[in-house]
């Protein structure tokens, strides 16, 4: 039987060499959309950037139509935003950071668990769950049942929920990086099981724990569907949980429904765009740089 | 010790609340979808008529389902290439260099935008772009939603695929590349074959991340309520309908906006487990 050697070496590289550039191009392709959307705010929100901005509450629709007629900066901020997201952020932490840290140890502790299976999947079904469904049970369970009306609870409530799936499994994550040997070292010296948790556990794997609630909270800074459910937003500056508060993303839903304020959405989205992004970038710096682990 | 004790039921009843935390969120969905499931039955599901207007008022999901499966899957196929080239630059062409690094922390970047900054991004600068090319009048519809869903999804669908392909034993790819297969060849021969259901997981987490996205899509489909007629149509997604109709809803509507709330729960969920579950099991 004669088989045939037939080797067509040269188209054989020459549709290798085009796949690789069909690759490079693909990858240029996919990276093209960050630079033109950084540009893009950057050059049309610098020019609103100033200390009025973060200091003085939006202003009304008048104010900026006269402003925008005249061609001049739009007076006012978005200080109401900025105190809004604050508290709202602020009271989310505080819920979600110690029971994601808490349900998380749980989770590393007891590893081998049916129940910590179950708990592992559940927090993996909430990761997964869009932010707007969790404005809804926000909405059904703070503002119709204990703040009877729009408020910076619900909104808290609506982000909390977002957090603590995040904070849950970055914490595991970390904690299953720790040599086994150094909790069987504590151990072995009699060290008594809370201690080693927080002498231990949370020390050694601190930078770990900061990293992810750090993308925890750049992931719920920037969110907006669940706040126009819950906290719906104020024109004034108002730290009462009790009551509706606006915040930086629900700012600028409200500029862009605003023709006269088109150029403070600009400016909005650039700072809340370098904010988170620094956040994340910083959070990302830590992870690089851990000590231990 | 007592310590260990109060420290152990701490742990225990923390993890009890996310327990029971995704049992109210269910029971909650449920308990406020069933007035419209009542009302409608199952036809609810399948019922193509959305009209507020008290007198005549008649709910139906199906133009919100279509619309959401119809831009996901759309923002899914741009999303494909574009994750697919940049993790085999990555994992594969560039691998260890300074450029890969550099690549990935850009994509990586791309995650951290806010929605409604793409939203917002899309509205001013992408649209404009798309009624100079004459395709679409408005600007606003199923593909303009598309392409800038497909922009926020790359980085997950990336970043896993980057890790999977990365994963590929280099003995493998050694061998064939000593039997003289060109790097094309191998990468179609040896690590695609071998990487392959960690892609196609990627690719679905991707897509039920892209289910679920609000605002963005909110700015950009253009809010009809019916079944999207073309590609360049305005409609609305399950998500969209509900950021843009449940501020002004009561009663009925908003029973039918969280039956909607309970679907997409539902379908995310459903698309989420699959794309975990071929992870565990091949990966």
């Amino acid at each position: 039987m004669q088989i045939e050697l037939k080797d067509n070496i040269k188209r054989r590289n020459r549709t290798n060499g085009r796949f690789r550039y069909l690759i490079i191009a693909g990858a240029a392709v996919t990276v093209i959309p960050i630079f033109l959307i950084v540009g893009n705010l950057a050059l049309k929100g610098y020019r609103q950037i100033n200390i009025a901005f973060f200091t003085e509450p939006a202003p009304d629709t008048f104010q900026a139509m006269t402003a925008a007629s005249s061609g001049e900066i739009i007076p006012g901020g978005i200080a109401n935003g900025l105190t809004g997201s604050l508290l709202m952020v602020l009271a989310a932490s505080l819920l979600a950071i110690p029971l994601g840290l808490m349900t998380g140890i749980y989770l590393y502790e007891n590893r081998e668990k049916r129940y910590a299976g179950i708990i592992r999947s559940l927090t993996e079904i909430l990761q997964g769950v869009p932010s707007i469904i969790l404005g809804i049970i926000a909405y059904i369970w703070v503002v119709k049942n204990i703040t009877r009306g729009y408020s910076a609870l619900a909104g808290s409530v609506a982000l909390t929920i977002m957090m603590l799936p995040l904070i849950i499994r970055s914490t595991e994550e970390t904690m299953l990086m720790i040599p086994t040997t150094i909790r069987e070292a504590a151990f072995a010296l009699g060290v008594p099981y809370y201690k080693m948790i927080y002498k231990i556990l949370i020390p050694v794997s601190f930078s770990g724990l900061a990293t992810g609630v750090l993308l925890a909270l750049s992931r719920i800074l920037g969110e907006t569907a669940p706040l126009m459910l819950t906290a719906l937003g104020s024109p004034s500056i108002s730290f009462d949980i009790t009551k509706p508060v606006s915040a930086v993303p629900l700012l600028i839903w409200d500029f862009y429904n605003d023709p006269n304020m088109v150029n403070l959405v600009w400016s909005a989205s650039l700072f809340l765009m370098v904010f988170v992004l620094s956040m994340n970038l910083l959070s990302r710096r830590i992870a690089s740089k851990r000590k231990y682990i | 010790m007592n310590g260990d004790r109060v420290t152990k039921a701490l742990l225990f009843i923390s993890s009890l609340i996310i327990l029971l935390l995704s049992a109210g969120i269910v029971l909650s969905l449920t308990g406020g979808a069933i007035p419209a499931f009542k009302e409608y039955g199952l036809g609810f599901i399948t019922s193509t008529v959305w009209n507020p207007t008290s007198g005549s008022e008649e709910y139906g999901a199906m133009p919100f389902i279509a619309g959401t499966v119809i831009t996901s899957v759309l923002a899914l196929i741009i999303c494909i290439p574009m994750a697919f080239s940049t993790s085999l630059f990555i994992a594969e062409y560039y691998r260890g260099t300074r450029t890969a690094g550099i690549l990935r922390s850009l994509v990586d970047l791309l995650a951290g935008i806010p929605s409604i900054v793409y939203g917002f991004w899309g509205f001013y600068a992408l649209r404009p772009l798309l009624i100079s090319t004459g395709l679409t009048d408005q600007g606003f519809g199923v593909f303009t939603a598309s392409l800038v869903l497909a922009i926020m999804i790359v980085p997950y669908a990336t970043s896993l695929s980057t890790e999977i392909i990365s994963m590929v034993p280099a003995e493998l790819k050694e061998a064939a590349f000593s039997l003289g297969a060109t790097r094309r060849e191998v990468i179609f021969s040896v690590v695609i074959p071998s990487a392959r259901s960690g892609i196609v997981a990627s690719f679905i987490l991707a897509l039920g991340r892209a289910l679920g996205e609000t605002m963005a899509v909110t700015l950009l489909i253009g809010n009809a309520n019916l079944i999207p007629k073309g590609l360049f149509a305005p409609g609305n997604t399950m998500a969209s309908v509900i950021a843009n109709q449940f501020g002004e809803a009561d009663g009925l509507k908003m029973s039918a906006l969280i039956a909607i709330g309970l679907l997409l729960f539902v379908i995310t969920a459903l698309v989420n487990a699959a794309g975990k579950l071929i992870v565990k099991r091949f990966a």
